[in-house]
């Protein structure tokens, strides 16, 4: 067990040894790399898919996966937009954005955790019905017209240079390492996590735990739709579509196991970072963003990868030894 | 009840039923949309059906090993990309040939995707999650933002999609669909037969028992997502010759119709159980929806909606209804052998 949490501990340096090495090369390469406005823009970029990444690292450490985040953040933002535009208040229709994403939330733990459904097939359901749902909303239309200190939330820095989705991201990666590495819900996330099973025979109560996680992915999903919308100033029926794939990317990057009860906040944190200075970096060098997909995608198979390659070479070395 | 349960197997009552469904679906169609119970309908259909079927069918066979290949979208744009670059540059190219080279292609991006799984003893979900990207990326790189288009293609393929399986009478069945349910029949009846399909569900219902009796565990899987990109490499040739102009996004996003075909079809996604047909079938279903809903004037919006829905609903009756089966037949089972040594007691 210790050497497992060796191993781990080796990840997120290994990580943190990448990302400085990233850094260095950037910073080499091009001198406006290192200033302030390019890592605030740099962060702001993607940061929505970062929120969201936050809440995927819990529910994957749980064991389980949530398909459906992208189209959440989707059907959020398209039931703001659909009640602003019925003449509701745009605080109000916010606030019916997030309890739509609760509702989404509370439908993928039902089938989840009460029926015990597999949470891929559930959630590959709500991926699809949700960014049905939020087409239903809008059709074809673009909504936007929102009030001025919408749009400004989204595009001007709220404290110092920072904006206020920067700060959101902030405070809820402080909130939910603390859940996580810290509280009694998070040592649970793990438990079920490694072994649904002992921990239902342990008195763990299992659904409860999977309900919290599906409900705060959704919530916070949709929390992130909102903020996207802020940031875009307008909102279509296809927001966010397949953003999934690049989350759960950088959640796996970070270290976590995708079967479950391994991983930690931090190490997705430096994933985060690390894809985000690597797509700057080779921005800043004239690589496509096309071939950045790809690179990613070939770090993400390494990460995976590297572990067994070098148990295999570490037992064939011990073998030969004996 | 006794003769029913000897008879069928909880899966095939899975399969009848879903059967059921798209006949209900049809004839509920059928009766509100004028005209539909055409030729034309039919072949709308049918031709939408055949890539998703063909490439679901490999997807089966990977996904009973307890695996996913997410990469299969990117593997079919792959292949329809470099065969349609490859006709379009050589007019006169063999068509077996042609269909060769597209089903090598698509082979060997499925052996990566195993070799790396079943050798790197990486998981599927997170290996073709990356291949998807890298096979995408790799394919708008070298495609230098160049399309394929249908008048640079020989007249044999534009005619293809269109071909008739059944030329006499009114009759007018496809030839692309009939060689789809082909492929169907023959990976069904494999799979329910063969010794070596039987191993994929060994492999997919307990991993550690199937490495435990000594079978080849590595070799298998890595077969499985071969087959499927070999499966998916056709189907990006079916794609070439049913749209004739290809760019480098086709295929894009197929991976989930066709997990989701094979989810509705019944195919546990933790392996171990499911069939072919069942796969078809969830394909027929789905395509059967897409393109009545469309048909009967509600707003194409509406489609995505009642399709989650619907996968929900068939993977909750897959895991309930047919557990309450399972259970009922095992039960009966064992009545049957409570029941034997009464017997002999009896005659003696």
């Amino acid at each position: 067990m210790t050497g497992a949490a060796a191993m781990l501990r080796r990840w997120e340096t290994a990580m943190l040894a990448l990302l400085i090495a990233i850094i260095a090369l950037n910073s080499l390469d091009s001198r406006y790399f290192l200033s302030v406005g390019n890592f605030v823009n740099l962060f702001q970029l993607s940061i929505e898919k970062s929120i969201v990444a936050l809440t995927m690292t819990l529910v994957i450490i749980g064991g389980e996966i949530d398909l459906s985040v992208a189209s959440v953040m989707g059907l959020a933002a398209c039931v703001m937009a659909w009640t602003f535009h019925q003449g509701a208040p745009l605080p109000l229709a916010i606030l019916l954005a997030l309890a739509a994403g609760v509702l989404a939330g509370l439908n993928n733990a039902f089938w989840i955790a009460y029926v015990g459904l597999p949470s891929l097939a559930v959630t590959l359901a709500g991926l699809i019905g949700y960014r049905g749902v939020a087409r239903i909303l809008l059709e074809d239309r673009a909504i936007g017209g929102f009030p001025d200190w919408f749009n400004r939330l989204g595009q001007q820095p709220a404290i110092g240079p920072l904006t206020a989705s920067i700060v959101i991201f902030f405070i809820l990666f402080i909130f939910f390492a603390v859940v996580l590495h810290f509280s009694f819900l998070g040592r649970l996330i793990y438990v079920v996590g490694s072994n649904a099973q002992a921990a239902r025979y342990s008195g763990v109560r299992v659904a409860v735990v999977k309900t919290d996680l599906f409900v705060s992915s959704a919530l916070v999903a949709a929390l992130a739709g909102v903020l996207y919308a802020a940031r875009l100033g307008s909102v279509r029926g296809d927001m966010a579509d397949g953003f999934e794939l690049d989350i759960i990317t950088a959640v796996l990057l970070g270290g976590v196991s995708i079967f479950g009860g391994k991983g930690t906040l931090a190490g997705v944190g430096l994933a985060i970072l690390v894809i985000l200075n690597l797509r700057n970096g080779m921005g800043l060098a004239d690589i496509t963003g096309n071939t950045q997909n790809y690179v990613i995608g070939g770090l993400l198979i390494l990460s995976v990868l590297a572990p067994n390659v070098w148990e295999d070479i570490r037992n064939k070395w011990k073998g030969r030894e004996t | 009840m006794n003769w029913l349960q000897r008879r069928v197997r909880p899966e095939q009552i899975r399969e009848l039923s879903l059967l059921l469904l798209i006949v209900v679906a049809i004839l509920f169609f059928g009766s509100l949309i004028d005209g539909y119970f055409t030729f034309r309908t039919f072949n709308r259909i049918a031709s939408s059906v055949a890539i998703i079927t063909v490439v679901a069918v490999g997807q089966t066979l990977v996904v009973l090993t307890r695996n996913i290949d997410l990469s299969v979208g990117s593997i079919v744009g792959f292949t329809a990309y470099f065969v349609g670059t490859l006709i379009a540059a050589h007019n006169e190219i063999n068509p077996v040939l042609a269909v060769a080279i597209a089903i090598v292609l698509g082979a060997a991006l499925g052996a990566v995707n195993g070799a790396l799984v079943a050798w790197g003893r990486a998981p599927a979900v997170v290996v073709t999650l990356g291949t998807l990207a890298i096979y995408r990326g790799v394919l708008v790189d070298l495609s230098g933002a160049k399309t394929v288009t249908t008048d640079s293609l020989p007249q044999w393929l534009i005619d293809l999609p269109l071909l008739n399986a059944v030329p006499f009478g009114d009759l007018d069945i496809r030839a692309v669909f009939v060689f789809a349910v082909v492929i169907v029949l023959v990976f069904h009846v494999g799979a329910a037969n063969l010794n070596f399909a039987r191993r994929l569900y060994a492999i997919g219902s307990n991993p550690e028992a199937a490495q435990l009796i000594g079978l080849p565990t590595k070799a298998i899987v890595f077969f499985a997502f071969c087959v499927c990109g070999a499966l998916s490499g056709l189907g990006g040739f079916m794609m070439l010759a049913r749209f004739g102009n290809i760019t480098v996004e086709a295929g894009r996003g197929l991976e989930l119709s066709v997990v989701a075909a094979v989810v509705v079809g019944g195919v546990n996604i933790f392996g171990g159980s499911g069939t072919v047909a069942g796969a078809m079938l969830g394909a027929v279903l789905i395509g059967t929806l897409e393109q009545s809903l469309f048909r009967l004037g509600i707003s194409e919006f509406w489609l995505d909606a009642v399709l989650g829905l619907l996968i929900l609903l068939a993977v909750a009756s897959d895991a309930v209804i047919l557990q309450r089966l399972r259970a009922l037949w095992a039960r009966s089972e064992l009545k049957i052998l409570d029941e034997a040594p009464n017997e002999r007691g009896a005659e003696r």
